[in-house]
């Protein structure tokens, strides 16, 4: 029976369970890896469980967070959930909640992204916390965070704080065999009790506000439930290890490996802020070698606050960039105990096959009418699977959401003051104009910038794995157009046109450049539906074919165009297609020189 | 307690998700602890996919290099890449035309099956196939890797039965 009971769970899906359990009524996220399969799992076992939630896509994380913190003013349980770049632009709501405190538990879930894997930073979570002065729980696997969920929402009712449940990329992501525990029915209503000394609290409040909080982690340090674990308690040593998070389940499994699990004391911290007092204490009176390890940061190794016995991050025994894998973990161990460390296999030097944009994906064809239209622009971009735009050639810079506006704004103003004509073209997804590209776009219109935008709709978020954008509506709500917000910026240029239609979408972007140059901002709607994206029907389309003999070994298409469905054979010198990948989009006919690519008819 | 620790690798968009996660669910059937850790976001968009599965008493997603029982690559470009993580008597089954690679357990031309099949999405459970079809590799058997698919795509009898075709597949291919 314990078999049947237990069911493969994926990290994100674990810790939605763990909300569900503990009785959440209201999460909202906004999709970003290492956490976005989370909310789609937290609807799932809504569902499953038959429960009355509000559970929602926001527009940002900022929104999802204001949303979701009201819901606790409230005195309902509630989550907010997010990437740890995402918890930058939710900063502003945080750092005053963590002030003004809590009714219904309030869990806010940032996973970080060590390595990184699909993220602009390798920022720690818990550092962010720290900031805020709000406590961080850090889970070591799938079935731990599922529990420190739950564990979330109950210190976060006990000490009127918010809690922050910080996973990384090898909990999310990592599935595992995980016991349904019953979901709590709380039951509780709505009910916002007015008390403006504190919810719309003045400067003079805040202080006293500031003072309460400060108390709070000070009794969040001597809370039993979350302090650090001792692994190893049979073994008497002077030598100690201390770890948490993913760093805490390769360290175990390393210890044992390496024979060293009667060696050192080894010690789990669960909470790595605030770090517990008498934890604190009983390192630095007991041990007289410390070695910590913990991801991105050295967060614990900061608040044992003892240079000469702790070795870590800052002191620059643990590489401080980059993910924390086991073999560097071991390594460490090794040298920690004085051992010398095994030879560990590398991968053999080659090629790696660099991430692309899908056979098929019209942001390919979009990026290639971009160099076509204005061959000497300048091309900001934005966060997105477009960011992929870079092999084409299409991207210069990416910094963060809705960046590419800002930036086309600021390039413009640079060059304009300092007597520089030079074409600029920014791009951005549907779902990240949505998110953070309205306010530059007010700004574009109000200072009159030049630049060509061109909006790359793809109707879905699709980097993320498709969730809805604003532009889908909800059963509740309806769909905001694109189209209705760029013209309420007061854009004086709107046109939607299909990437896919090479030749007319390069005249159109070429007629936009003109525009801009005498006007101001033109923008463009690339829209075309997203070819992973399940929810639309797709049409079966015959794959094209290479005539050989026209084939001129160019590589046009592989290099400039840069389809992997296309593949240059240094044998022949010729291009083949590859009969396992094309869609057929057939934008490659139009992209040979000499024509000797067609469509395959058929099918 | 049964123990394995495979790599399962490839490019983005073969499945390698699916396929992991369909080994994951044969351990539970057998009631064994199960952790594996997966790759999502940019780096599925067309890049290599790894996936680590490790099935018996582990606390580490990540399989160490050196350390691998098995590596199952869905196209033999990832042999190159992963074959460091197998221990030195590891085996390797990959999916490749004839040739393309030497001294490996199984190598099988995975996409000319799948595209006979009418179905280029099924490689990833052809190889599973083939990895089966030679005895003792694999911690479980034919007959729980079908429970498994059976488990997962239960809702969807079509996909089932795609399944179970590109499964067998590569079971009975030799």
């Amino acid at each position: 029976m314990a078999a049947s009971s237990k069911m493969l769970m994926q990290g994100n899906e674990a810790m939605a369970r763990g909300l569900i359990e503990g009785g959440c009524v209201v999460a909202a996220s906004y999709p970003g890896t290492p956490a976005s399969e989370l909310l789609t799992a937290v609807d799932a076992w809504r569902t499953a469980e038959d429960l009355d939630m509000h559970v929602e896509w926001a527009v940002n994380e900022k929104v999802a967070f204001e949303i979701a913190y009201a819901a606790c003013q409230s005195g309902l349980r509630a989550a907010t959930i997010m990437k740890q770049v995402g918890l930058n632009v939710a900063l502003d709501p945080m750092m005053s909640a963590a002030y003004l405190g809590v009714i219904g538990g309030f869990v806010i879930i940032s996973a970080d992204d060590p390595g990184p894997h699909s993220s602009q930073t390798e920022q720690d979570s818990r550092l962010t916390a720290m900031l805020a002065k709000i406590p961080v729980l850090d889970p070591s696997n799938p079935e731990e965070a599922r529990m420190l969920a739950g564990l979330a929402f109950e210190i976060s009712e006990e000490f009127q704080v918010p809690v922050m449940l910080r996973p990384t990329t090898r909990v999310c992501h990592a599935c595992q065999d995980v016991a349904l525990l019953p979901v709590a029915r709380l039951g509780r209503r709505a009910e916002f009790r007015k008390d403006p000394r504190r919810w719309a609290a003045t400067p003079g409040f805040r202080y006293e506000l500031h003072v309460q909080l400060i108390d709070k982690l000070a009794r969040l340090a001597a809370h039993p439930p979350t302090a650090p674990r001792r692994l190893n308690p049979h073994v008497v040593s002077r030598t100690a290890v201390i770890a948490s998070g993913v760093a805490a389940a390769h360290a175990r499994e390393a210890l044992a490996g390496l024979d060293l699990w009667n060696a050192p004391a080894f010690f789990q911290v669960i909470q790595p802020y605030p770090l517990h007092k008498a934890f604190i204490e009983e390192i630095n009176s007991v041990y007289s070698d410390v070695l910590v390890l913990e991801e991105t940061s050295g967060v614990i190794e900061m608040q044992l606050g003892n240079r000469n016995l702790v070795r870590g991050k800052i002191s620059g025994f643990v590489p401080e960039a980059g993910e924390l894998l086991p073999e560097t973990i071991g390594r460490l161990l090794s040298e920690f105990a004085g051992q010398q460390p095994a030879e560990i296999p590398a991968a053999e030097p080659g090629s790696r096959r660099r991430p692309t944009l899908c056979p098929g994906c019209p942001h390919r064809a979009s990026f290639y009418a971009v160099k076509k239209a204005a061959p000497a622009g300048i091309y900001t971009s934005d966060i997105g699977c477009y960011t992929l735009g870079i092999n084409l050639g299409a991207v210069d810079t990416v910094l963060c959401m809705g960046a590419s506006i800002g930036q086309a704004c600021g390039f413009y103003h640079a060059h304009r003051i300092t007597g520089v004509e030079r074409d600029i073209i920014a791009t951005i997804g549907d779902s990240t104009f949505f998110h953070a590209g309205v306010p530059p776009l007010i700004d574009a219109v109000t200072q009159g910038a030049r630049f060509v935008l061109l909006i790359l709709d793809n109707t879905t978020t699709a980097m993320t794995g498709n969730q809805p954008t604003p532009a889908q509506g909800t059963a509740a709500g309806k769909p905001v157009r694109i189209e209705d917000l760029v013209l309420g910026c007061g854009a004086g240029f709107c046109r939607t046109a299909d990437p896919l239609e090479m030749p007319s979408f390069t005249a159109l972007l070429k007629e936009a450049l003109v525009w801009s140059r005498a006007n101001g901002v033109a923008v463009v709607i690339a829209k075309s539906p997203c070819l992973v994206d399940r929810s639309v029907k797709h049409l079966r389309r015959a794959q094209v074919m290479v005539e050989t003999a026209k084939c001129t070994g160019c590589q046009a298409c592989t290099k400039q165009f840069e389809c992997p469905a296309l593949i240059y054979d240094h044998g022949t010198g010729k291009v083949h297609v590859d009969v396992m990948t094309c869609t057929g989009c057939a934008v490659c006919l139009d992209v040979c020189p000499v024509r000797a690519i067609t469509s395959g008819g058929g099918a | 307690m049964t123990s394995q620790q495979l790599i399962i690798s490839g490019v983005g968009g073969q499945g390698i998700l699916f396929v992991t996660r369909i080994l994951a669910e044969a351990a539970i059937v057998r009631g064994l602890p199960v952790l594996t850790s997966e790759t999502h976001g940019m780096a599925q968009r067309g890049g290599i996919v790894i996936s680590h599965f490790k099935v018996g008493d582990f606390s580490s997603p990540l399989v160490c290099p050196g350390r691998a029982d098995g590596l199952i690559s869905l196209k033999h470009e990832t042999v190159a890449l992963h074959r460091h993580f197998l221990k030195p008597d590891g085996w390797t089954v990959a999916n490749g035309p004839p040739g393309s690679l030497s001294g490996i357990s199984a190598l099988m031309d995975a996409d000319q099956l799948a595209l006979g099949l009418g179905n280029p999405q099924s490689v990833n459970l052809i190889m599973l196939g083939r990895v089966l079809a030679i005895p003792g590799l694999l911690f479980c058997t034919a007959d729980e890797v079908e429970e498994a698919i059976r488990i997962k795509l239960s809702a969807k009898p079509a996909a089932l039965e795609g399944a179970f075709a590109a499964f067998r597949t590569g079971l009975q291919h030799h």
